[in-house]
């Protein structure tokens, strides 16, 4: 027992609850890790405050005071490609971006199919600077053939399932996985993109991928994976959450389905909200090969457009690490992906909010309350005796994406050298400041 | 110092008019050279261009290695049979092995697409474009249209059809944006499913009916069908190509009799081309493999910045 009455105080700043509806200035105060109190700022409170003489007071003033943010869809490499990123490496990037929360996805090496695995994960995540979440896999060894022992799975943590970075293209199977998961109710994340469409794609297929003479993903690949899977979910009452949305028709497809009362979710990534397929163009940037594939300028807007009306839940990074040996290379050769975790709150402001599309309550909520409240997870709020995870926005601060200051281990971002605004000032995981910005 | 606006030449997309002009008259001169009794030119003296050859293809590596023989630069050449690729070595690492010995020009052919411009981050020589993927293949389309204006005494105003796998063909895309910029007008003809999704953005007249796309022609450049897209399903069978694609006399009865017939090798005989049309007067298939080594020694000289000594 601390003989302080308060171990941290967070003053003077703006604090949004998203799940509340609360933005106003206040005071934070903490102990034991978890939140003891939100105060209304007052002299009267600034003078208690020097009282009852907390170990430490960050002076949160012009600053936003979010819950930690939550990114359910991040890849940390470990096991396997530890060169890439380690679970440890992931979580200071994540601490750096602002997530107190992060979700694993299972395609790793070996593949995080089994108790063992996902024991593996939690162990090295214990003293990490963020929380890590484990998604199983869907089936064994993420083949697509057998379902994978989602119940010894859930029972040792895993709170989702998916085969990310793959699509079970076998539709008996995926109305498996659903009725499966069901019976824990837990969300199955599908990468929707039919595989047979996307074989051999390394770009979206567009009038860029007919100039490049780059094999193009369709967007009817995503659209048919999309409706497949709703339609299983009609039949099933399961939950589906459709990672990383990216197409026009697919976002229409959840929107209806919402509509209908099916219990369908959707997350896109700042890469698919910022960027388009032209910026491919002539430099054959491998940074800017992910799946599914950065798509045309519709696209785009459709994806703002969902995150305004609600048709798409949350925003996750997709951070999906490689080496700078394994991405130096011939355009098609490349493996996919971008990391993200440290760019992502940057290019939510500069990209959604100062262009007007959400304002900060709306994208802090998509980035802490949703995806807490559809993996029923604890944070995501302020509420007095939850975990003290919160993130202290420097919401105007200018600056420049340097490769040297990821604290990822790897670099494969297409942001280097562009301006964002809007900078992670402290992120505070269970009362502790694990980022210092 | 390159004497056009860019010291490479990784593609004919965006090439302003004046930098093709210019190679198609320099390449003019060179080809009197090949017709004189000594076909040899001082002008890369010193210079050492490597032949950097990832997907074999005997013809444009003979006629770059020719065209920079007949300039006496120094060669050397590296394809992949004989690379360490297998051994897991970079692309980067390969190239920048070699440059360390001092090379000046790179001609580069490679099955992706893109690695021209990936090889200007890698490493300082002049790079050119010997076909990417089933991106550009600049000195091809180059030579075609020499070969053109030769017989026209201009581009300008002509029709030109290009036959085949549009979706697939580098030929094809460096040809469209190479004639366009000259002011031709430019119609692309080929099975529906080897025209690529997003064809609009080449702004060509696309035809999947070869009569109606003959309509008019004067050039007919017909490319070579890769038997394997026919093995992954884009089309059904190659007798039903031919029936619906290939070129013969029968088809070409429509067209006034100044026409051009044209095809950059190698031919699969009676599939895409008839052999009576192929040897016929019409064809220039045979003076466009002389022009290559014309148009290749013209790219050579220019990107070199050298002075011509002829
Ligand atoms: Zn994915
Ligand atoms: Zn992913």
């Amino acid at each position: 027992m601390s003989s302080k009455k308060y171990d941290l105080a967070i003053t003077g700043g703006r604090v949004i609850d998203p799940v509340l509806g609360f933005e106003k200035e206040a005071s934070i105060l903490i102990k034991d890790g978890l939140i003891a109190g939100v105060e209304a700022e007052t002299a009267a409170l600034r003078r208690t405050l020097k009282s009852l003489d907390p170990d430490q007071i960050i002076d949160a003033t012009g600053k936003l005071v979010t819950p930690g943010l939550i990114d359910m869809h991040v890849h940390l490499r470990e096991p396997g490609n530890e060169g890439a990123e380690t679970i440890k490496s992931g979580c200071e990037a994540a601490a750096a971006g602002g997530f107190t929360s992060v979700c694993c996805m299972p395609n790793t090496r070996p593949r995080i199919d089994s108790q063992e695995a996902v024991k593996f994960v939690q162990d090295r995540a214990q003293n990490a600077s963020a929380r890590v979440y484990v998604a199983g896999a869907i089936t064994k060894h993420i083949d697509g053939q057998e379902l994978a022992e989602i119940g010894d799975l859930v029972k040792m943590g895993a709170i989702a399932i998916t085969d990310d970075g793959h699509y079970v293209q076998n539709p008996e199977i995926m109305r498996r996985a659903l009725q499966y998961a069901r019976m824990f109710d837990i969300p199955v994340m599908q990468h929707s993109e039919d595989a047979f469409l996307c074989e051999g794609g390394v770009m979206n297929e567009s009038a860029q991928s007919a100039r490049l003479g780059l094999k193009g993903r369709p967007t009817a690949a995503e659209e048919i994976a999309v409706l497949r899977d709703i339609a299983l979910c009609r039949i099933t009452g399961s939950r589906l959450h459709v990672q990383h949305i990216t197409t026009r028709r697919a976002i229409d497809a959840v929107r209806a389905a919402k509509r209908e009362g099916i219990r369908v979710t959707a997350e896109a990534c700042p890469h698919h909200f910022v960027l388009t397929d032209d910026e491919i163009g002539k430099e054959f940037n491998t940074n800017l090969k992910v799946n599914p594939p950065i798509r045309t300028k519709d696209d785009r807007n459709a994806v703002i457009e969902g995150l305004i009306d609600g048709a798409i839940d949350c925003i996750a990074s997709d951070h999906a690490p490689h080496s700078a040996e394994d991405k130096d290379c011939e355009f098609d050769q490349a493996p996919s992906g971008m990391i993200g975790l440290e760019t992502t709150l940057g290019l939510v402001k500069t990209y959604l909010i100062d262009k007007g599309y959400l304002g900060w309550a709306d994208a802090i909520r998509k980035m802490t309350a949703d995806p807490a409240r559809i993996f029923g997870l604890p944070g995501g709020r302020l509420s007095i005796g939850s975990p003290a995870d919160i993130t202290i926005i420097d919401p105007d601060k200018k600056w420049k994406v340097k490769a040297e200051n990821f604290r990822s281990k790897s670099r494969n971002s297409p942001f280097i050298g562009w301006t964002l605004t809007g900078k992670v000032y402290r992120t505070i995981l269970g009362g502790r400041v694990v980022y210092e910005g | 110092m390159s004497r056009l606006s860019s010291r490479h030449l990784l593609g004919l997309e965006g090439v302003p008019k004046d930098d093709i002009v210019a190679i198609l008259d320099a390449a003019e001169t060179f080809r009197e050279v090949l017709d004189r009794e000594i076909k040899k030119l001082p002008t890369l003296r010193g210079l050492t261009v490597l032949n950097l050859f990832y997907e074999a293809s005997t013809r444009t590596r003979i006629s770059f290695e020719l065209a920079e023989k007949r300039l006496s630069a120094d060669t050397i050449s590296f394809t992949k049979a004989s690379s360490s690729v297998s051994k897991g070595e970079s692309l980067r690492d390969t190239v920048q092995n070699i440059e360390a010995m001092k090379i000046d020009m790179v001609v580069v052919r490679h099955a992706s697409s893109g690695v021209p411009y990936y090889l200007t981050k890698c490493m300082d020589a002049n790079i050119i474009n010997a076909g990417d993927g089933t991106h550009e293949h600049p000195t091809q389309a180059l030579l075609d249209m020499f070969t053109i204006r030769r017989k026209y005494g201009k581009l300008d105003g002509l029709r030109v059809v290009l036959i085949g796998d549009v979706m697939h063909s580098r030929v094809i895309r460096s040809n469209v944006w190479g004639l366009k910029t000259m002011g031709v007008s430019v119609a692309l003809c080929g099975p529906s499913t080897l025209i690529p999704y997003g064809v609009e953005m080449f702004d060509c007249d696309v035809y999947t009916n070869i009569d109606e796309a003959l309509d008019g022609a004067d050039v007919v450049n017909v490319m070579r069908i890769q038997l394997e897209r026919q093995k992954a399903g884009l089309f059904p069978s190659q007798r039903e190509y031919t029936a619906l694609f290939g070129i013969n006399k029968d088809r070409l009865k429509r067209l006034n009799r100044n026409y051009t017939i044209m095809h950059p090798g190698p031919m699969n005989r009676g599939v895409e081309i008839s052999t009576d049309v192929a040897d016929g007067d019409q064809s220039v298939i045979l003076e466009q493999v002389t022009n290559g080594v014309a148009i290749r020694m013209a790219v050579l000289y220019l990107l070199s910045g050298r002075k011509e000594e002829a």
